[in-house]
């Protein structure tokens, strides 16, 4: 797929512009961040159920069914959905303001 | 413990088609269900309508492929939900809590777990640098013929095998609740799906996937709500009687025969995980909206409505314990305690019979057809993408074929895929098809996954590395799930299985990505540094969604 050479020049100038470098750097480093807080608890949780399930079927409290496995699958489903609400509150305000910004800039120098 | 692993896995990937593996052997035809076929004549109706005027609106490729682009987040939240969530999700899993207990929890969390991910590493990327098919995205900077032909022909295998298990299934289920003919039934599905793509394309298949999923999401919290009013919404109420009716009793609440070892839970997440990151139909989805802001918001919804829906098959499921296993009308011959009628699939459609009656049950039913129409027509549409964009449009025609010539070869490739899987369908039958599914997610995972996130990671990617690596991940997903046991011993008929797992993900993944990184990392032609030098352009691309495709074209 090739680019129109007025294209090319808008990229060369979006690379050259800190605040472009500053963006990816931000957005990469919360996606990361966040992929890594899930993986870590999903996986944590695997390894639970892999060498001590013991622990998943043990009861909150007394009398109640509520178990750790439970318990721990609900805040999962809950907890990594509203990560995922976190990343498109900030990639889709904060980060895309700092986009169409970084665009309009290197479109104007170019015209 | 090998032949549990296989089990595990296999059930894992397959659910509707493993749990309810004796189900399937003893498929006996139901009594004509006139209430489910009422409902499913509505829904048929109500779609083809959809699909007339969505017909009139499909002049373009980007029509056909994308719905134009012009599909809002929360619709395609909607739609991915309805392609992601198939008829085994609904029926296998509620067998599984019914039959295993938390296990069928622990199940669906790595069923959801992937999507977050797809959204952090791959969704904005994806739309900034995708049009029509991820190939799009894999021959950006590379060599296009051969890197468009490796998408498309493990695209098209992950269709085809992907397409086959649900025919099977479909055709299994619906003589079970609809009391059709097996062949029959699959001619219906067929037609039904060649109708929807070739017709209205996109357009008509996103809709059907979003009636869908508002079908399934209404009707399963309906049984559920209905479900726990018998034990005053109260949850522990519910386990305090499921523990002491299951014959497993307080085992219900520990992990059971799904997880045993550390390899079976990482080849679990990494399989699952990472193969609906390289599933094309789902995939495809990714394109259909206006931009990268639409395609995060597409994830939010999606995974909300899929983690929902998870949870209410877990009530659906416990509840099922003390309400159908105690009733002596769903099992054969009224004795509590033997064989389900119509096998273990059958679990949440006596649920909705036990709370709501014929009316409930025929709603429930008509939900199962109307999902495996949703999903088959996904696929459908993705492999004929594959071979009119991918193959036709730009390798053998190299770009220079009309809009009219690529729309003909798009909707005869998906007749032909649609005759393809009635075909597949019949003959197979009477074959477990487990493995099908393993293959479509092992491929997925081995062959489309890795050279998609490198092209868009990593710069040092070129066509030399990317077509080893990609063949090979390819090849050793297939061999692989041959030498397993869901091949090897249940379809040719050995003794041992001499791959001891069912997902070849956690081998065949990994060995994708080494030889991707070793030849392209060699790779010192001119060639190979060309193609490096363009991932500058990309990046920006990718990261801006400077260039990127527009919703309509201007």
């Amino acid at each position: 797929m090739s680019s129109s050479s007025s294209q090319i020049a808008v990229y060369a100038r979006i690379r050259r512009n800190p605040r472009f470098t500053e963006l990816v750097a931000k957005r990469q480093g919360f996606a990361t961040l966040l992929s890594v807080i899930v993986l870590v608890i999903f996986y944590g949780f695997f390894m639970v159920v892999a060498f001590n399930p013991g622990v998943i079927g043990k009861r909150l409290s007394e009398g109640s069914y509520l178990t750790v496995g439970i318990a721990a699958e609900l805040f999962m489903f809950i907890f990594f959905w509203l990560l995922t609400a976190y990343y498109v509150k900030r990639a889709n305000g904060e980060f895309d303001a700092i986009t169409t910004e970084i665009i309009r800039d290197a479109s104007k120098e170019v015209k | 413990m090998l032949a549990r692993l296989n089990l595990a896995l296999l059930a894992l990937l397959a659910p509707a088609l493993a749990v309810a593996g004796d189900a399937i052997s003893a498929t006996e035809k139901q009594p004509l269900n006139l209430h489910a076929i009422g409902m499913f004549v509505l829904f048929v109706s109500m779609t083809l309508g959809i699909t007339y005027w969505a017909a009139g609106r499909t002049k373009s490729t980007a029509d056909f492929y994308t719905a134009g682009g012009g599909i809002t987040g929360f619709q395609n939240g909607l739609a991915i939900a309805g392609d992601y969530m198939s008829a085994a999700t609904l029926l296998g899993l509620t067998a599984l809590v019914y039959t295993k207990g938390v296990d069928g929890y622990i199940y669906m969390i790595a069923f959801f777990a992937g999507w977050p991910i797809i959204l952090f590493l791959m969704a904005e990327r994806l739309r900034n640098l995708g049009k029509f098919t991820f190939a799009d995205i894999t021959s950006y900077r590379l060599n296009q013929n051969r890197v468009r032909t490796m998408a498309a022909v493990s695209s098209l295998t992950v269709v085809c095998f992907y397409l086959v298990a649900q025919m099977v299934g479909a055709g299994q289920l619906i003589k079970l609740l609809f009391g059709l003919d097996y062949n029959i039934a699959l001619f219906v599905v067929g037609a039904l799906m060649m109708v929807y793509v070739t017709f209205g394309g996109m357009v008509a298949t996103t809709w059907v996937q979003i009636i869908k999923a508002c079908m399934l999401l209404a009707g399963g919290t309906l049984v559920a709500i209905l479900a726990m009013s018998q034990f005053n919404f109260s949850f522990d109420k519910m386990m305090g009687q499921a523990i002491s009716l299951h014959t497993l009793g307080d085992k219900l609440l520990f992990p059971g025969t799904l997880l045993p070892d550390p390899i079976t839970a990482l080849s679990l997440g990494l399989g699952l995980m990472f193969g609906t990151a390289g599933l094309p139909h789902i995939l495809m989805r990714f394109f259909t909206v206006t931009n990268a802001k639409e395609a995060r918001k597409s994830v939010l919804y999606a995974s909300g409505f899929v983690a929902y829906f998870f949870n209410v098959i877990l009530l659906l499921g416990f509840s099922a314990i003390i309400i159908v296993g105690q009733n002596p009308e769903f099992f054969e011959g009224g004795q509590i305690g033997g064989k389900i009628i119509g096998g273990g699939n059958m679990i949440a459609m006596h649920l909705a019979k036990a709370v709501g009656g014929n009316l409930l049950l025929g709603f429930l039913s008509a939900v199962a057809f109307a999902t495996i129409l949703a999903v088959v027509s996904g696929l459908a549409l993705a492999g004929a993408a594959a071979i009119s964009h991918d193959i036709y449009a730009r390798v053998i025609r190299k770009g220079k074929s009309t809009e009219t010539e690529e729309l003909r070869v798009s909707r005869f490739a998906s007749v032909g895929l649609g005759l393809v899987a009635i075909v597949l369908g019949i003959a197979f039958e009477k074959m477990n098809v487990a493995f099908m599914v393993a293959l479509a997610f092992g491929i997925a995972a081995s062959a489309n996954f890795p050279v998609l996130i490198l092209s868009m990671y990593w710069k040092g990617l070129t066509t030399r590395g990317a077509i080893i690596g990609g063949y090979a991940g390819l090849v050793a997903a297939v061999l692989l799930v041959v030498l397993s046991k869901s091949v090897w011993v249940t379809v040719l008929g050995n003794a041992k299985a001499i791959f001891p797992y069912d997902q070849p993900a956690l081998f065949s993944m990994p060995l994708a990505f080494l030889l991707t990184y070793i030849f392209s990392t060699l790779d010192n032609s001119a060639e190979g540094n060309a193609e490096r030098a363009m991932f500058d352009d990309q990046y920006v691309r990718a990261q801006t969604g400077f260039g990127a495709s527009e919703a309509s074209s201007h």
